[in-house]
């Protein structure tokens, strides 16, 4: 099974690789706080922006 | 010149908009090909033959519809999440429109034959070359994005996003390696049972990452918003994208069960699809549980309903999954319409109502709207793409498994009990109610181009504001 030759050592290769961000992530402190950034993207608010246009025509049915 | 301190919202706008319109284009093919199916005789000449609309369907509705969903979804989730405009508007613009171009070089040379005669990968090699030049593009807006980022914490959802964009990449390089011979036709570097486990460890991959971490992408970011609530482990999410990726590379083997692959790489592909029950079950459990303590929004709201019904639909796809991967079972399922219903659980329950619920989601945003032009429509959406769903899935279960037990049944004295016809004809009816099932779940599309158009035109397309970076929680 030749194809064996290239997929066996190109997912090992993907392994260490995968094993390495992993290692960075924890370095780096991505992994520091685990509660946060699940509250953060709903501080964020991206909401249509009363600012901004919105078409005269249409603003209130 | 666009404002710097506004997000890049057009590219999001162009992909959103064209997933749609490739959904309808897409399952419309779909349609006619489960018409052919039930009907024979709607095989119009070589050029609207089942054998080269087949491919046009699943590359359409894989690449076409999902992809710009992708895009669409992933552009606009690393642009809020980071706090940070795309790394570059000329790039994004790039990928926009050399993917639909590769997409239009797909609708027109398959139906004229063309093809390099790979599952999933039908594109003959000079869309092949555009592929991988589009996708590259894709990865250093994305990853370029990334790294400008004005947040520390790179949130869950980029995670499996930038997982399948990098995972892409290497399964259609290897994959697609070809050798031509003239313009349009190429043939694989690779031979026989080698050509075959190279072409399912890319098939299978490609419904782990494209067709999975894409969509748990989307998953992680429309279902909390939307919901108005937290992930509820954000824990469990990134446990779930890593136990996922260091796993999911190994399943591609259970396509070649029972054929000349060696025993034990079979045995190993099928290993390695039951351990995928576990991340899998953690990332639908966490999508759902989401919601608890806030059901009562299911209620009322029908994008709500898309998100969630994926998530029960991909719990689903998973759980039938790993159980078709066992060989005993296998032998029943393998070759049925089974593996079509399973992959129809997975297409039309997870990959669309999630992409549908996230474009619902965003279309208000980018055109500067508070909501859909109607809630009322996509309320009736849901419901009929539901219905049309399991109408699907219902039918090829039941044909699969009657294909499967009338081929294997045989007399006291060893011949086959029923001539392959008779199963044929056994099914009919079930396929006249898979066609049902997707003229119901394509005319939802139409309701959600209609909807889609009508919120457009009352609305101005806009970019939004980047807001300050508020101190991190």
């Amino acid at each position: 099974m030749e194809s064996l030759y290239l997929l066996i050592p190109l997912s090992v290769l993907l392994v260490f690789l995968i094993g390495a961000l992993f290692w960075w992530c924890m370095r780096s402190g991505q992994f520091d706080d685990l509660e946060g950034p699940a509250h953060r993207i709903l501080q964020d608010d991206d909401s249509a922006d009363a600012a901004l246009p919105q078409n005269g025509s249409e603003l209130k049915k | 010149m666009e404002n710097q301190a506004t997000y890049n919202y057009k590219v999001v706008r162009q992909f959103a908009i064209m997933t749609v319109v490739w959904g309808i284009v897409g399952m419309l093919v779909g349609v006619v090909i489960a018409s052919q199916l039930a009907w024979p005789e709607l095989n119009f000449g070589p050029y609207f033959h089942f054998g080269r609309l087949r491919a046009l369907h699943t590359s359409g509705v894989i690449f076409a519809f999902g992809g710009s969903g992708l895009f669409a979804t992933s552009y606009y989730v690393v642009q809020r999440t980071c706090n940070v405009r795309l790394f570059s508007d000329k790039l994004a613009a790039f990928t926009f429109w050399g993917w639909q171009l590769v997409i239009l070089s797909c609708v027109i040379t398959y139906p004229l034959g063309i093809t390099f005669n790979k599952e999933y990968a039908e594109m003959e090699w000079p869309i092949k070359i555009l592929i991988a030049i589009v996708w590259v593009s894709y990865a250093v807006v994305f990853f370029g994005t990334i790294a400008k980022r004005k947040v520390k914490h790179i949130y869950v959802a980029n995670w499996f996003y930038g997982g399948f964009i990098l995972a892409v990449a290497l399964l259609h390089i290897v994959n697609s390696a070809f050798i031509p011979v003239s313009l349009w036709k190429s043939y694989s570097v690779y031979a026989g049972a080698v050509d075959a486990m190279v072409q399912w460890w890319y098939g299978h991959n490609a419904v782990g990452f494209f067709l999975t971490a894409g969509f748990l992408g989307m998953m992680y970011y429309f279902v909390p918003k939307q919901a108005g609530r937290p992930i509820y482990s954000y824990r469990l999410s990134v446990v779930h994208f890593w136990a996922l990726i260091f796993t999911y590379m190994w399943a591609g083997p259970h396509h070649l069960h029972y054929t000349a692959l060696p025993d034990w790489t079979q045995s190993l592909g099928m290993i390695f699809s039951l351990i995928l029950l576990a991340p899998s079950w953690g990332g639908m459990i966490n999508g759902i549980m989401t919601l608890s303590g806030a059901w009562h929004k299911l209620r009322t709201d029908p994008i709500l309903k898309f998100l969630i019904t994926a998530l029960s639909f991909y719990g689903m796809s998973t759980f039938e999954g790993p159980m078709m991967a066992i060989k005993t079972v296998n032998a029943l399922s393998h070759y049925t319409d089974w593996t079509i219903g399973h992959v129809h659980s997975g297409a039309l329950g997870w990959v669309a109502m999630i992409t549908i619920g996230s474009i619902y989601y965003l279309i208000p945003r980018l055109f500067n709207r508070e909501q859909m032009w109607s809630i009322k429509l996509i309320e009736v959406h849901f419901w009929i793409a539901t219905l049309g769903t399991v109408l699907y899935i219902a039918s090829m279960w039941i044909a699969g498994v009657t294909e499967g037990l009338m081929w294997r049944a045989v007399n006291p004295d060893g011949t086959l009990t029923y001539a392959f016809i008779d199963a044929v004809k056994a099914t009919h009816p079930y396929y006249i109610i898979r066609f049902l099932g997707g003229v119901l779940f394509l005319s939802g599309m139409v309701l959600m181009l209609y909807n889609t158009l009508r919120t457009a035109f009352s609305g101005t397309p806009v970019n939004a504001q980047i807001p300050a970076v508020h101190a991190h929680a």
